[in-house]
């Protein structure tokens, strides 16, 4: 039962991601070519929000569901790899017009043929692990 | 009830999909991110131990699984029961660009014409779903994040690195909708 709350805020995100059509192969391509403000729009909006959530949550030092205080870990900064795996990040979101979460989200509305991008991004997933030591970061 | 059936502005579903940060760390405590659950999936399928993840690492990832099971759940409600089943209002600068692309089909979420299991030994099918696929996971772990844990978590936080990882997204899919996948979509 502990986890059914993250189930629940999983179905509300899968939900959302379909309403707000971000799990569609032509918005995608609508933003990488600049034709719509449409993605740009649910983006910022997004991050403003959450911007704005987590200067609340430090400043009045919320708890969380537990009691226990909320804990913000920083993004480790390593250049050369944010910048170079964003890049290829970049190639697979416009090839597949999905990001990780878009890809469960179409799986499950009936797009079964997605489950290829899922097989692909978790063989990209284990490749990245096995070549980690190795690469530029 | 229209509402609930047509398709949501931007300025409701973003500032709701923003609401996802505050609920994840409320919840869970932890910080709102979908890619790092590729490397449970690994840690449970792959019997090997690296740095990125060990083999019983996803026991304690577990309330990632379910989350994950949950955006496809969530997919399920949406697709089937919350849909009005008309075409999206797409810009029509990118549909002509596409049409002269051979796409036709700009009925449902996908191109039919590609994301169709009987094209599956096309290569333009392959490498946009599989190849594609291998990017958006190989990518997502070596800049540490994907558009939910960097775009969305990463600069609500002002994290230098999510904005790093952010421009690069844009480079790389501005470099692939312009000018690779063209000639990808001809193969």
């Amino acid at each position: 039962m502990k986890y059914a709350k993250f189930l629940l805020l999983g179905i509300s995100f899968g939900i959302l991601l379909i309403k707000a059509e971000v799990v569609s192969w032509f918005r995608i391509q609508e933003m990488f070519l600049f034709d719509s403000f449409h993605m740009y729009g649910v983006i910022g909006s997004a991050i403003v929000v959450g911007a704005i959530s987590i200067q609340i949550i430090k400043k009045f030092n919320l708890k969380s569901i537990d009691g226990e205080p909320i804990v913000l870990k920083p993004k480790p900064l390593k250049k050369v790899g944010n910048l170079v795996g964003g890049i290829c990040f970049g190639f697979g979101w416009a090839l597949t017009g999905a990001c990780p979460a878009p890809l469960f989200a179409l799986t499950g509305a009936g797009y079964s043929i997605i489950v290829l991008a899922i097989i692909g991004a978790t063989i990209g997933t284990f490749v990245y692990g096995l070549l980690q030591k190795h690469l530029p970061h | 009830m229209d509402f609930i059936f047509s398709p949501w502005p931007w300025y409701i579903s973003g500032p709701l999909i923003g609401l996802m940060v505050p609920g994840m760390l409320y919840i869970g405590n932890k910080p709102f991110g979908v890619s790092s659950t590729l490397r449970s999936v690994c840690s449970m399928c792959v019997p090997i131990n690296v740095d990125l993840y060990r083999k019983n690492d996803w026991k304690k990832d577990i309330w990632n699984l379910v989350f994950l099971a949950g955006i496809l759940l969530g997919g399920a409600i949406a697709g089937n029961f919350l849909n009005s089943g008309n075409p999206l209002p797409l810009d029509e600068a990118t549909v002509e660009r596409l049409t002269s692309m051979g796409i036709t089909d700009f009925n449902s979420l996908l191109p039919q014409e590609i994301f169709n299991w009987n094209e599956l030994f096309t290569l333009r099918t392959f490498i946009i779903t599989v190849i594609g696929g291998f990017f958006v996971g190989f990518g997502a772990r070596y800049a540490g994040g994907c558009t939910s844990g960097h775009a969305i978590m990463g600069l609500s936080m002002f994290q230098l690195a999510s904005l790093i990882a952010v421009v690069g997204f844009f480079i790389g899919g501005l470099l692939m909708s312009y000018f690779i996948l063209p000639t990808i979509l001809t193969l």
